[in-house]
Order: structure tokens, then sequence, then C-alpha cells
């Protein structure tokens, strides 16, 4: 089954297109990465799939729901990991996943919340405000929170920003759970080489243009230091 | 009803983790209250007249305060998106952050009665109506300024814009609540209470049933 179908997809920020007819289809339980350089619309994507922002033209299907017409079952199963953690700074991180338990109809035990917290390494700061957590604690958190969602397509941006080298390690076991148990993801990163070794497809974006998608290995390597390459390191 | 509950116990709950917030919100109304007694000089009688108008206007000033510090925690790190992409109900987040502005804005109102009794000589033994008086009068502030304040939110002039926006609307609330407020105050001998307080009513009753509709369409992209 197609998870992410994508049909022209456009969307425009004042007179600049971040995104351009982008069309791709991502299979139910695929591992992809998007990649491109900074502001070629990876971001953006992501969020319009999310249905964070509409798109201007064009629409996608997430697991058959359109994007502008289902807009809420595209919401049940989809999660978006993006670059503001979504999380109430005031509030402690058992409060912030407890939230979202309760806004998705579920019982939000301290207990369970407590594993959640241990698997993203948090669960000795479970009663501490965010606002008291470093970056990276911080990004954990948000990783916990998309988590407790379940949903069968994760949309992670950049999922590694702000962490440190076991944080990278905990990321690359979260992806792998994820991918076995069946949830399709698309994750944007820099990171190629990470990418490479964990994706088994790939979209690169250049200036809101889809410029290829399909398996990773097909991939192109990036143009280098003259400014056209879209990896800033591995 | 179950999600009105769980966003009703988030916003209560953010409140209180900034209560520091409100005392201070709280200390600008009573402040204001100090300097409009300033301008009016040591007049006793014409401070007891201008009572209730300087308590609304202190109130009405003060909200603004409120209202645009409650979307705060909402957007800087987009929590307010994160709940919609949950999905959770536009309307159930409205509900939940107006009631908590309500009931916020109810409580430094009632805290400014007394500071309003001492500076201005103004007392009135019908202290429960004067209580109501208050609670339909910030139904009536809170639930165009919630929407508003989620509409401002989200622009850089925030501050100036909130102010702009909800004053003109509200004007009717703020006239029907300082004639209802004087009238208990100064007295009632023409039984003209129950129109103000009517007025007070069907304000509140028309702007929650708008702010319900349109909020999801202010929030979302």
């Amino acid at each position: 089954m197609i998870a992410v179908a994508a049909e022209g997809l456009c969307r425009r920020y004042g007179r600049r297109w971040a995104l351009t007819d982008v069309s791709f289809e991502v299979p139910e339980g695929a591992l992809v990465m998007v990649t491109g350089r900074n502001g070629s619309g990876k971001s953006t994507l992501l969020r319009v799939l999310a249905t964070a922002i509409r798109a201007d033209l064009g629409t996608a299907r997430i697991l058959g729901h359109d994007l502008r017409a289902d807009r809420d079952e595209v919401r049940e199963k989809t999660a978006l990991l993006g670059h503001r953690t979504h999380l109430y700074e005031p509030l402690t991180a058992l409060e912030n996943l407890a939230l979202v338990a309760r806004f998705l109809g579920r019982e939000g035990r301290r207990s369970a919340l407590l594993e959640r917290l241990a698997e993203v390494g948090l669960s000795d700061r479970a009663d501490d405000p965010v606002q008291t957590f470093s970056a990276g604690m911080r990004q954990r958190l948000a990783l916990a929170r998309v988590l407790q969602q379940e949903a069968r397509v994760m949309l992670l941006d950049e999922p590694y920003g702000h962490l440190d080298a076991p944080g990278f390690l905990l990321v690359d076991e979260v992806l792998r759970r994820l991918r076995a148990g069946g949830a399709t993801v698309l994750m944007a990163t820099h990171l190629l080489q990470r990418g490479r070794a964990l994706c088994d497809r790939s979209l690169v974006l250049d200036g809101g243009r889809l410029v290829f998608a399909g398996a990773t290995a097909e991939m192109p390597a990036p143009a280098g230091a003259d400014g056209a390459g879209f990896a800033e390191g591995a | 009803m179950t999600a009105l509950l769980v966003a009703v116990r988030k916003d209560f709950l953010l409140q209180w983790r900034g209560r520091a917030q409100i005392i201070a919100i709280f200390a600008f109304g009573a402040a204001t209250l100090l300097l409009f007694s300033f301008a009016i000089g040591p007049d006793s009688v014409a401070l007891r007249q201008h009572a209730a108008g300087f308590l609304w206007l202190g109130l009405l000033l003060a909200s603004t305060l409120s209202l645009a510090e409650s979307f705060e925690r909402e957007m800087e790190e987009q929590a307010l998106e994160g709940l919609l992409l949950l999905p959770a109900s536009a309307r159930a987040l409205y509900y939940g952050k107006a009631i908590a502005n309500c009931a916020q804005l109810a409580a430094i109102g009632a805290a400014l009665v007394p500071v309003m009794v001492v500076l201005y000589d103004a007392g009135t033994i019908r202290l429960l109506s004067l209580l109501g008086v208050i609670v339909l009068g910030t139904a009536g502030l809170s639930a165009p300024g919630t929407l508003y304040a989620a509409m401002t939110a989200q622009t850089r002039a925030r501050q100036t814009l909130l102010p702009l926006l909800l004053f003109p609307l509200v004007v009717p609330v703020l006239l029907a609540a300082v004639k209802a407020t004087s009238l208990l105050i100064l007295g009632d001998p023409m039984g003209q209470l129950r129109p103000w307080v009517s007025l007070l009513v069907a304000f509140a009753v028309v702007q929650w049933a708008l702010g319900g509709l349109l909020f999801g369409r202010v929030v979302e992209d």
C-alpha cells in the first residue's frame, strides 16, 4: 500500500515558492531520507504533509486520506517532529506527555509515561519543567512526544538536531524500531552518511523542486563545497 | 467534552505556573486605579461617581496584558499547533483558553474591588451582585479577547494590535458593565440594573458562540 502519495505540491511564502510541483510516492513501511540544501523546502514539505500548513496547489494522500478533504484523519495518522518542539515550557516533561495522552483519549498513567521518558533517557527529569532543559533534552522530549502519538506516518524534521553522540544513537535506534513496527518514516536531514545507512529511499529537493526520488543507493552524490552541495557533514 | 476538560485543565495549570505574572497584572490594574484617582483629585463625590468607570477601565487595560500573555506559552514552541495536529478540537482549545482567561480576569476584577473601595470610597453592600457583574463583564471581554489574542499572537505588533482590535468591539460590554457597577455602588432607585445585566449576558452569549466558530479559522494556516 502507498503510505504517502504527493501530486504537484506547491507552497509559497509571499512571492517565493518554497515547493514547486513536488510529486512522489512512498510505500508503507519505508524509511525515507528527505535531503537538500538549506531552504530547499524539506521542512515545508513535511509541514504540508502533516497539515500544519496548506499546499497552495496540488495535494497529497496519506494512507489514502486526502490532505484537504480528510484533514482530521490525516492528523490521526501522522506525527510531526518539527524545528519547534510543540512543548509547553512551564509544564514538566511528564505533564507534557500526559497532556498529549489525554487529548488522544488515553489514560496517561504515570508509569506508562515514565517508560516513554526512559526510552529517550529523561526518566530522571520527569518532574522538572521543560524551561530548565537544555536544547538536546528538549529534542529528546519532543521525540518522546511524537512517539507518544503512535502514528503510522512519522514526519521527522532534523531529528538529530541539538543531540549529543548518545542522542544520535538513540534516534538511530528509534528509527529502526519504527521501521520494525511497520511505521512509515520521512526524515529530513543533512546527515547523508547516517541517512544512507538507515534509509532505503531518498527524496532530494533543490530550490523547492524534487530533483531525485528513488532508492538511496542510487542517490547522486552532493556537488561538493562550491555551494551547490546539500550536505553539511556526515 | 473530555477535550474541553483537558484543555481547561491545561490552561489553569499554565496560569498557576505563571502566577507571578497574574500578580503583576493585578498590580498594574491597581496602579491604574491609583493614577485615575490622582486625575480626579481630592473631590470625594466625583471619585465615588467615577469609581465604576475607572474600575472597568483598569480591568480593560489589565486584560490586554493578561490576554496577550495567555498566548505567549502557546506560540513560543508552537505548542498550540502541536495540539491541533494531534488532532485536538480547535473549539475545545478555544473554550478552554477563554474559560481560563475569564476566570483570571474575574479574579483580578474581584481583587481590584477593595482597591476601588479604599481609593474612591465606593463600596456596596450588594457584593454578590457586584461579583456577578464582574463575571459577566469579564466573560464579555475574554471571549473576543481570546480570539483576537490568538490572531495577533502571530504578528510582530501584537502588543499594539490587540487593544486596537479589542477596544472598539467591547464598547457595549464596557458601557453595560460600568452602568451596572455604578448602579450597585450609587444605588438603583429606578430599577435599571436588569437591562444592563441583560445586555452583558446577550453580548457574552453572542461572543462566546462566535469565538468557538471562528477560532479554528484564526489558528489554522
